[in-house]
């Protein structure tokens, strides 16, 4: 029988790198997300990750990385749903819809672009699944900080974005100012779903972004502890996923490998189906939690 | 002096604000979408003063509450003592999976403007218990807010509220969606409040009658117009009448009031302001 990890795991120089890219995505995604579902914004979540395929697609044709692309064009999709009405909930999702439209249409164009027109074959599989053993060294700053600035946005904006998700009207009367504290935490969702993207792929990034917070929020009623095993979570899935898709290179009978993000996001799927079966069998004495 | 107040409250004549009012409100009208939702509103609020504010659905209630809390631009004047305000929705919807405990909502009453991380703090942590055992809801400071029964939700709520220490509360329909022992309950509580921490307080209501023991004066709104004044003077037939713009008999019944439209004749011609169907509805308020 062979160990569980195989021979030259730490050895791997993109094994290092996917573990600590990916972690640190991981954690952010986490921590981002609890805030999107919390403040019930996985849709616009899937959407500018949708969106971010428009960027990175664009980014192979003028030949920088793909991590540019993803986060402008999410960003800035950020900023025009809000323009467009994403405040009242028809609205938002009107709105989310036709920017989401608008932007997989470019990138259908875009990505017909980088198979027929250039040579960099593989270009749709990085763009769509991620490229977690290919990340290039030269990113890692451009990561940190967009991992700064998304953690940074809801960690200052923890309390009023905590209060707004409550009731808007509660949080303006407290004197929060609700529609920027919107758009900031807008932003730090695309910068988010880019930095997933990079690594887990545009299609599943929403996965990373969703999937532990969803799990996590059925495990505590505490708001900070939330944060913290949702970021838990989604580093514990990308690390066994990266281990996991390192050994599959040795598991019979091909012998060729799985792609990381198919493990990634079926030990998140795994860790929710957990968590859900817990909470079912804790429901009937779940009344009443003590303080 | 309070006969004058009644009337400067319907005429729109007449300066009685004295400088202690914890609010005042003066000629506040408001249109949305073409339509007067208020008309010169008027009346004053003192310190721990308990008002009812009155009407059906569409008389112009909320509209006035989202005005006084700034949620609404303003037609007219709104002044405060500059003692804060505490405001109470009418019901938050939240998803029981949401990971928000009843005391993490009551804690936002304080600081949930501030930015940054809260460090755990013990004299914080006092605070939100003191405030769940003032509302009775020491019980459920550990629940989500998303399983609270409304009214159960109620009282974390008017916690929220209070712990900024306002000099005026205002709760919009707050007894709408109880049972009459809920209902009995939150009335008993807000008028303990408003007494023993002489705290003023605006809750609007469809009913009048749940609120008769406890009231110290009333707002009683029509069709965006409104009169004021202590209870017994305004729930008259005159006044009210006056206010509907057509014939309202007031009955009373142990304790109890009745507000009945028409003459019983089938006669009934309506001398109304200006033409609004929601009047035809407010003279059922009973």
């Amino acid at each position: 029988m062979r160990a569980v990890l195989e021979p030259g795991f730490f050895d791997s120089a993109p094994v290092r790198v996917a573990l600590l890219v990916g972690g640190v995505v991981a954690v952010v995604s986490g921590i981002v997300g609890t805030f999107t579902v919390v403040r019930g914004q996985s849709y616009a979540g899937h959407a500018l990750a949708d969106i971010s395929v428009t960027g990175g697609s664009g980014s192979f044709l003028i030949g920088i990385s793909p991590l540019w692309g993803f986060a402008g064009t999410s960003v800035v999709a950020a900023g025009i749903m809000d323009m467009i009405g994403v405040r009242r909930p028809r609205g938002r999702d009107l709105a989310t819809g036709i920017v989401r439209g608008a932007g997989l249409g470019l990138a259908a164009l875009f990505l017909y672009w980088d198979t027929t027109h250039t040579s960099t074959t593989g270009a749709t599989i990085t763009i769509l699944f991620g490229s977690m053993f290919a990340i290039d060294t030269s990113v890692i700053g451009v990561v940190a900080a967009f991992s700064l600035a998304a953690v940074g946005i809801v960690a200052v904006l923890y309390r009023p974005l905590l209060l707004s998700s409550a009731s808007t009207d509660l949080a303006v009367v407290r004197g929060v100012r609700v529609r920027i504290a919107g758009v900031l935490c807008l932003i730090s969702i695309a910068l988010a779903v880019s930095l997933s993207a990079l690594t887990i792929g545009a299609i599943l990034s929403t996965a990373l972004l969703v999937g532990p917070a969803a799990t996590a929020v059925r495990l505590t009623s505490r708001p900070g502890l939330a944060l913290i095993w949702s970021a838990l979570i989604g580093l514990a899935a990308t690390w066994l996923g990266i281990l996991l898709s390192f050994d599959s290179y040795y598991w019979p009978p091909a012998r060729r490998g799985w792609p990381v993000s198919f493990f990634v996001v079926a030990l998140i799927l795994i860790f929710y189906l957990l968590a859900q079966a817990r909470r079912g069998r804790d429901g009937k004495r779940q009344c009443s939690p003590g303080s | 002096m309070t006969e004058q107040r009644v009337a400067a409250s319907r005429d729109g004549r007449g300066s009685w604000n004295s400088r202690d009012d914890v609010l005042s409100v003066e000629g506040v009208s408001v249109r949305l979408g073409g339509r007067e939702v208020l008309h010169d509103v008027r009346f004053a609020i003192q310190p721990g003063e308990f008002v009812g504010l009155i009407g059906s659905n569409g008389a112009g209630k909320t509209t006035l509450l989202r005005v006084i809390l700034g949620l609404l631009p303003v037609g007219g004047k709104i002044r405060f003592a500059g003692t804060g305000i505490g405001y109470v929705p009418q019901q938050i919807h939240l998803d029981p999976d949401m990971p928000l405990r009843a005391r993490d909502l009551v804690g936002l009453g304080l600081d949930g403007h501030r930015l940054g991380i809260p460090l755990p703090s013990r004299s914080r942590r006092k605070l939100v218990d003191e405030m769940l055992r003032a509302v009775d809801a020491e019980h459920i400071g550990g629940a989500r807010v998303g399983n609270l029964s409304g009214g159960e939700q109620q009282r974390i709520l008017i916690a929220h509220a209070l712990i900024s220490r306002p000099g005026l509360l205002l709760l919009d329909e707050p007894l709408a969606n109880l049972d009459i022992a809920s209902e009995q309950e939150v009335v008993a509580l807000l008028a303990r409040i408003a007494r023993e921490q002489r705290i003023a307080v605006l809750i609007s209501a469809h009913e009048v009658n749940p609120l008769l023991p406890v009231m110290d004066r009333i707002v009683y709104m029509a069709a965006g117009r409104a009169a004021s004044g202590p209870t017994d003077e305004v729930i008259r037939g005159e006044v009210l009448s006056k206010l509907y713009g057509h014939h309202v008999d007031v009955i009373r019944v142990h304790g109890r009031v009745l507000v009945v439209a028409g003459r019983g004749d089938g006669l009934d011609i309506p001398v109304r302001h200006h033409a609004d169907t929601a009047i035809a509805d407010d003279a059922d308020t009973a």
